[in-house]
């Protein structure tokens, strides 16, 4: 393959131009982490006048704290719901719209509005139709003789997050999961209809197996999304409640930083978070794009 | 192995696409039918709808004694070699060929007998464990060969399953997928463009355009004897030279007085053109050399005659030495001529 290589006459240069790019990434993303990860060892007085440095307190104290242990409870709870629903409804939707030859492009674009939708939009979206004394949704599960009221009940709030978060992250599995449907060729499921494959079957044997790198990135993404982009979503539905049972991981940072104003321990448990993702982003690199080919 | 019998089926694709008018073949038990045809007149349409891959729009096709109009493509009992093979790509070869015998509940005993059976045959038992990807198109071609006689089905569909080798391999392919064929006694369509592979496999060569049949018979009658301009100029490479009666007449070329009144164009085959003046009754046309164009055993002559528009191509044996510009006699023997009707274009008897 070639390279596109450009000389620079002038060494400085090549600095220059990156010297934007290079201040953002710093003063955005490197400063905060190691802010974070600095305050993850100190202890602040609670007037914020004096800090010490407590070595790894902060972190141990979390493992005995239940109430953080609860939160990783939840949060897998969260994420491998979210991540399941969205995945295998997206795959349903994508299977159905593929089938289609005349008014598919008109499915994909509706289908793909709910992602133009804002986190919080979403949230506050679900929270009305959810809303135990003016929502619809109550009042129609209230007709079978369910009650509804994720204010009180853990589980409720729960199922309300997991279809809030689910509904918005569809759209992107459904494109991915199209993609890569449309990239497999006609005469494969034809060669397996002659075969005497039938359309279920087709779809396990062959259309499956060939989307398996689709799959499993969607896979890391989505647990990547559940994990650290739903903030928006709990806030905007039941701000980690009733009593801590949607508090997942990345809302408690918040929770704990900003409104229980304990900045060592939400710095702690920030820097776990970015430890997952980097060991997320290392099994993508490291397993998947290489393992998963047929 | 059964019969295929396509009666008055035609084709329409959504946006009023008529890409099969009409059409009627009978294909017998055993034999091997090859659909040759221009790019777009509808063969590959017409073996798709036999494989139950497209809908049939009018008419009826059955194999055997079975109407399959409203069968899946699984229940007619045929098996299909793609252009593109369409091997699955995430299965070993012998995945690829037991796919099809596990889908129909075969024995466990059965399909490794078949299977090995179909890999001796087609020298393909070394890379039964290995991935298509880890095949050349050749032994790809084999494998998709493969996947169709395990099955043993009442038919095998083949859509230009040479096109994607390199020529050397295309002529070996061919010959052995004339033997299996015959070793198989299977009934197979066989769709392509090359002339050489039409007029080599076929035992019943089938001519299209357009969605309809022009003519229909064995390889070398429809090459000796076209029905129609179409065909006429169609098959063979070059195909016949057409010229003009009229203008065959204001040149006074000495036709022979048998030809039919109807007549409204007389063809001649490259090959019937000779340049020493035979000896039986014959036409002469004066001509310059335009072009000579050496293939190797033979030599194809481009040569422009006063009063008819096209070049006069003429084919000779071994290496033609000539020049552009040298005046030509080209002598065509009167029975050597085909005429065809001014209007339909159709053969006309000699009367
Ligand atoms: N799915 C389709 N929708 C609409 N028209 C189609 C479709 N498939 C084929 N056609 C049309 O039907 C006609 C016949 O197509 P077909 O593929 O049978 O040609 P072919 O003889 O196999 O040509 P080739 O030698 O290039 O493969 C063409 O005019 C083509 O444009
Ligand atoms: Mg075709």
């Amino acid at each position: 393959m070639q390279t596109k290589r450009t000389i620079f006459s002038n060494k400085g240069l090549p600095y220059l131009l990156l010297a934007p790019q290079l201040a953002i990434t710093i003063v955005f993303f490197i400063w905060p982490a190691a802010q974070a990860v600095k305050s993850s060892f100190e202890r602040e007085d609670p007037f914020g006048l004096r800090t010490s440095f407590v070595w790894f307190q902060n972190y141990t104290r979390l493992f005995t704290d239940p109430n953080y242990l609860n939160s990783f409870g939840r949060t897998l709870i969260f994420a491998v719901s979210v991540t399941f629903l969205a995945m295998a409804i997206a795959l349903l939707l994508a299977a159905a719209v593929n089938r289609l030859i005349r008014s598919s492009n008109v499915y994909t674009t509706l289908l793909v509005w709910p992602y133009a939708v804002a986190p919080v939009v979403a949230g506050i979206l679900w929270w009305f139709m959810f809303n135990p004394s003016i929502g619809i949704l109550p009042y129609a599960l209230g007709q079978f003789g369910i009650t509804w009221n994720h204010r009180t009940s853990g589980t409720d709030a729960m199922i309300l997050v997991i279809i809030a978060a689910t509904w918005k992250q569809i759209s992107y599995n459904f494109l991915f999961f199209l993609a890569g449907m449309q990239s497999i060729p006609n005469s494969l499921t034809e060669a397996a209809a002659i075969d005497g494959a039938g359309p279920f079957k087709r779809f396990w044997t062959i259309v499956f197996p060939l989307l398996s790198p689709t799959t499993f990135f969607l896979m890391i993404i989505n647990i990547n999304y559940a994990m650290f982009d739903t903030f928006g979503i709990i806030d905007g539905t039941t701000s980690g409640g009733p009593n801590q049972a949607t508090n997942i991981l990345v809302y408690k940072v918040y929770d704990d930083g900003f409104l229980g104003l304990n900045i060592g321990s939400s710095a702690a448990q920030s820097v776990i978070l970015m430890l997952i993702v980097i060991a997320l982003v290392f099994v993508q690199f490291r397993f998947i794009e290489r393992r998963v080919q047929y | 192995m059964a019969r295929i019998e396509i009666s008055g089926v035609s084709k329409v694709y959504p946006g009023n696409v008529e890409a099969i008018k009409d059409l009627s073949l009978s294909i017998n038990d055993g034999e091997l039918v090859v659909l040759v045809g221009p790019s777009g007149c509808g063969k590959s349409t017409l073996l798709r709808m036999i494989a139950g891959l497209e809908t049939i729009t009018g008419g009826t096709i059955s194999i055997g004694e079975t109407v399959v109009n409203k069968l899946e493509p699984a229940e007619r009992d045929i098996a299909m070699v793609f252009q593109n093979y369409a091997l699955y790509p995430h299965m070993s070869v012998r995945g690829n060929l037991e796919y099809g015998l596990k889908n129909r509940g075969t024995q466990r005993a059965e399909i490794d007998k078949r299977v090995a059976d179909a890999a001796r045959i087609l020298e393909i038992e070394a890379f039964l464990d290995r991935k298509p990807r880890q095949l050349s198109g050749g032994q790809r071609q084999r494998v998709a060969m493969g996947r169709a006689i395990v099955r043993q089905p009442k038919a095998f569909l083949f859509d230009e399953p040479l096109s994607n080798l390199d020529a050397k391999l295309r002529a070996h392919m061919r010959v052995e997928i004339r033997r299996l064929q015959r070793a198989l006694g299977t009934t197979s369509v066989y769709v392509t463009h090359d002339q050489l592979e039409a007029m080599t496999l076929a035992d019943k060569l089938v001519v299209m355009n357009g969605g309809v049949i022009e003519q229909v018979g064995k390889p070398l009658d429809v090459y000796s004897d076209p029905q129609s301009l179409f065909v006429a100029a169609f098959m063979g490479s070059p195909g016949m030279n057409l010229i003009d009666i009229e203008s065959l007449r204001a040149i006074g070329a000495d036709l022979p007085g048998s030809i039919p009144t109807a007549t409204g164009t007389v063809g001649v085959r490259p090959e019937d053109i000779v340049l020493e003046k035979p000896a039986g009754p014959h036409l002469t046309i004066a001509a310059t050399l335009d072009a000579v164009e050496l293939v190797g055993s033979e030599s194809l002559v481009y040569a422009n005659a006063k009063g008819i528009e096209k070049d006069i191509i003429l084919r000779s044996s071994g290496i033609h030495r000539g020049n552009p510009g040298d005046v030509l006699a080209l002598h065509i023997p009167h029975s050597a001529l085909h005429s065809f009707a001014r209007e339909s274009g159709r053969k006309v008897a000699a009367a």
